[in-house]
């Protein structure tokens, strides 16, 4: 085991994998020589040289296109959308194109293609740069959405997205970076559609998204010396979405609380909730609970900002609201 | 922005027999399927919407006779001549366009989306412009592989105003990738000319935005189009670069089939009409070549068998279950 930052966890998934598989390569702005604008191809570049580290124009259409047709002829592209924000260029060659060329030519293609980008609010970056938008892509038939919380999950859950056929939006947080954790020294790979138990409990279930995971557990902890015990768990990928996990705690607690930055209105917390109910509502004691972002920009005043976006006293009083 | 004249009867008389027997059959085969598809169609006897590339056939057939069997190609929602230049069958293409399991997509993707990977047929698309970055990914698969292949992106003059063909060609210029644009400008976006949709005279200008060649030529000369993107196809092929081909035409019908194309003076259709690609080719092999009207006509007949067997194999051929609909999202 070693400690390690999640920028790290980044960076050796990708280096594992290029090295494992020369058909492996990265595009993107300043990935290469630059390192990446958060540092998680650092070092790539040196190794690996400018063909297969490659810096692109700053042309989000095209790196997320040229992905697209490298993967349908042969290669395992890595595209960077240096914000998930700046995805709305891309959207086309991702939701129309990526998403829908194995089924609108009756399942011919392979498109073994990951779009990796970050999310998040934290840092003042305001409405264009902050955004948590995995529910536009996860609303599309076709597309796989990761979102890790720990370097664990960044690790694995990359390894496994670049040996995908399939098209994965890899979703990191650009606040979790330089967050450190335990990667186990030898190789492993982590199932997509298998949530984590991040922490047991028996008196309400928080499913919590990328950083809110952290959040979440925290929470859990100024729950715990209260009296109430949080179930935690992090889905850490929304599609595939695995349900069972969620069912299995919320029939144990009966409480439901969802959290995660993006907005809430049409969010994933409301695909989440609605399949709960669906499927167990007699278990459930009360109404699910969003603890989501607000549904308004993200603002640029840390003040606003921490205001939009969940918090550990949010989910405290929800959780305590839900308990009553 | 330099323009090649109509070819000369010594050009179309240097290329091989067989060459100009293959760029006659493909345009051929390409005709008869269109007024074919139209026929079905207005019978209503094809689902959706079709889009039509009647007077368009000798881009499309001068392109591929120019590429190897592994190159690749990306078309449109007008792409029907295309991929049948590229190789595909019309029994599979009609099956398509009825909707059956024994099309080239199972029904799923229909006239606007047939693909066929292992003819390098990478798919018409039915977004516009939408095929040129994934021909930029695909050249750029081919000079990482150093398989030697080129890619030939189809797209109309209309496509030339999206953001996804800046950047698209600029990418690869500047990565030099082995790809050939090639712009089937036949003067409308769906209904709006080309002096309203760019201030330039030809489309091939853009090529020096991005500092690779453009050529423009008369896309109803199909040696013309084949010599153009032969040289061009070949230059991508040496490792120096993408470019830009022109190929001037016009579509006969309107934008789609039951579009009346009012926007049109008829009489600029009468013009384009008077200069029929497939009539001025076939007068061309019978006086500039010594091909008699004989072997024409052979030819003539076969495609119009292969049509006629296409057709029956899509009429026999069974519908999907509609729970099919459930499979091929995922690998």
């Amino acid at each position: 085991m070693s400690q390690i930052f999640y920028r790290q966890a980044v960076r050796d998934a990708l280096r594992e994998e290029m090295r494992r598989d020369e058909r492996v390569f990265l595009l993107g702005l300043d990935i290469g020589r630059f390192g990446g604008t958060y540092k998680a191809t650092q070092g790539l570049w040196e190794e690996f040289g400018d063909e297969r580290v490659r810096d692109t124009p700053l042309s989000e259409a095209a790196i997320a296109g040229a992905a697209v047709g490298a993967a349908l002829t042969g290669m395992r592209p890595v595209a960077e959308i240096m914000y998930m924000d700046f995805i709305t260029i891309a959207l086309d060659q991702i939701a129309n194109q990526a998403a829908k060329l194995r089924y609108m030519s009756g399942g011919q293609a392979r498109i073994p293609v990951v779009f990796r980008t970050q999310e998040g609010a934290g840092r003042s970056s305001a409405a264009q740069h902050a955004q948590s938008l995995e529910a536009w892509v996860a609303h599309i038939p076709g597309l796989k959405v990761a979102l890790p919380a720990t370097p664990y999950d960044v690790k694995g859950l990359l390894k496994t997205a670049i040996r995908d056929d399939a098209p994965v939006v890899f979703i990191e947080h650009k606040l979790l970076y330089g967050v450190k954790g335990e990667v186990p020294d030898e190789e492993y790979l982590i199932p997509f559609g298998h949530a984590r138990v991040c922490r047991q409990g028996t008196d309400l279930t928080i499913v919590a998204l990328s950083r809110m995971v952290w959040k979440a557990l925290e929470a859990a902890e100024v729950l715990a010396a209260e009296g109430i015990q949080v179930e935690v768990i992090d889905p850490r990928t929304v599609v595939p979405l695995d349900l069972a996990t969620i069912l299995a705690s919320v029939r144990k607690t009966g409480r439901l609380l969802i959290t995660h930055e993006a907005y809430t209105g049409f969010g994933v917390g409301a695909e989440i909730a609605s399949q709960v109910v669906e499927q167990a509502w007699q278990t459930l004691r009360k109404p699910p609970r969003r603890v989501c972002g607000r549904n308004v920009p993200i603002p640029f005043a840390p003040v606003m900002e921490n205001y939009v976006i969940p918090q550990v006293s949010d989910l405290v009083e929800a959780a305590k609201e839900l308990m009553r | 922005m330099s323009v090649t004249p109509q070819s000369s009867p010594a050009a179309l008389a240097a290329l091989p027999r067989n060459l100009l027997e293959r760029l006659y059959r493909t345009m051929v085969r390409i005709r008869l399927f269109e007024q074919k598809a139209l026929e079905l169609f207005l019978a209503g006897e094809l689902p959706g919407f079709l889009h039509s590339c009647l007077g368009q056939e000798a881009v499309a057939a001068g392109v591929c006779a120019a590429l190897r069997e592994d190159d690749y190609i990306t078309s449109t929602h007008r792409g029907h001549g295309h991929v049948l230049a590229k190789g595909l069958a019309m029994d599979r293409m009609m099956a398509e366009l009825y909707g059956k399991t024994t099309g080239y997509c199972k029904g799923k993707g229909g006239s606007m989306h047939i693909a066929d990977f292992s003819c390098g047929v990478l798919g018409a698309n039915g977004i516009v412009a939408a095929g040129l970055p994934i021909a930029t990914g695909a050249a750029l698969s081919a000079q990482m592989r150093r398989s030697g292949q080129v890619v030939a992106a189809f797209f109309g003059d209309g496509a030339t105003s999206q953001g996804a063909f800046h950047e698209a060609v600029n990418l690869a210029a500047v990565w030099k990738l082995p790809v050939v644009y090639v712009c089937e400008n036949n003067h409308y976006a769906v209904s709006t000319p080309l002096e309203r949709q760019m201030r330039i005279a030809s489309v091939s200008e853009r090529a020096a935005a991005y500092g690779i060649p453009g050529i423009t030529v008369d896309g109803n000369d199909v040696v013309a189009v084949y010599q153009a993107a032969g040289d061009l196809i070949e230059r991508a092929r040496r490792g120096e670069g993408p470019a830009l081909l022109e190929c001037r035409t016009y579509r006969w019908l309107g934008h789609y089939v039951g579009d009346p194309a009012t926007y049109r003076p008829p009489e600029e259709l009468a013009w384009w009409k008077s200069r029929d690609p497939l009539l001025i080719f076939e007068r061309r092999l019978l006086q500039e070549a010594d091909f008699s009207e004989q072997e024409l006509a052979l030819v003539r007949r076969e495609a119009s068998d292969e049509l006629e067997a296409a057709v029956d194999f899509a009429r026999r051929s069974p519908a999907p279950r509609p729970e099919d609909a459930l499979e091929d999202v995922w690998p």
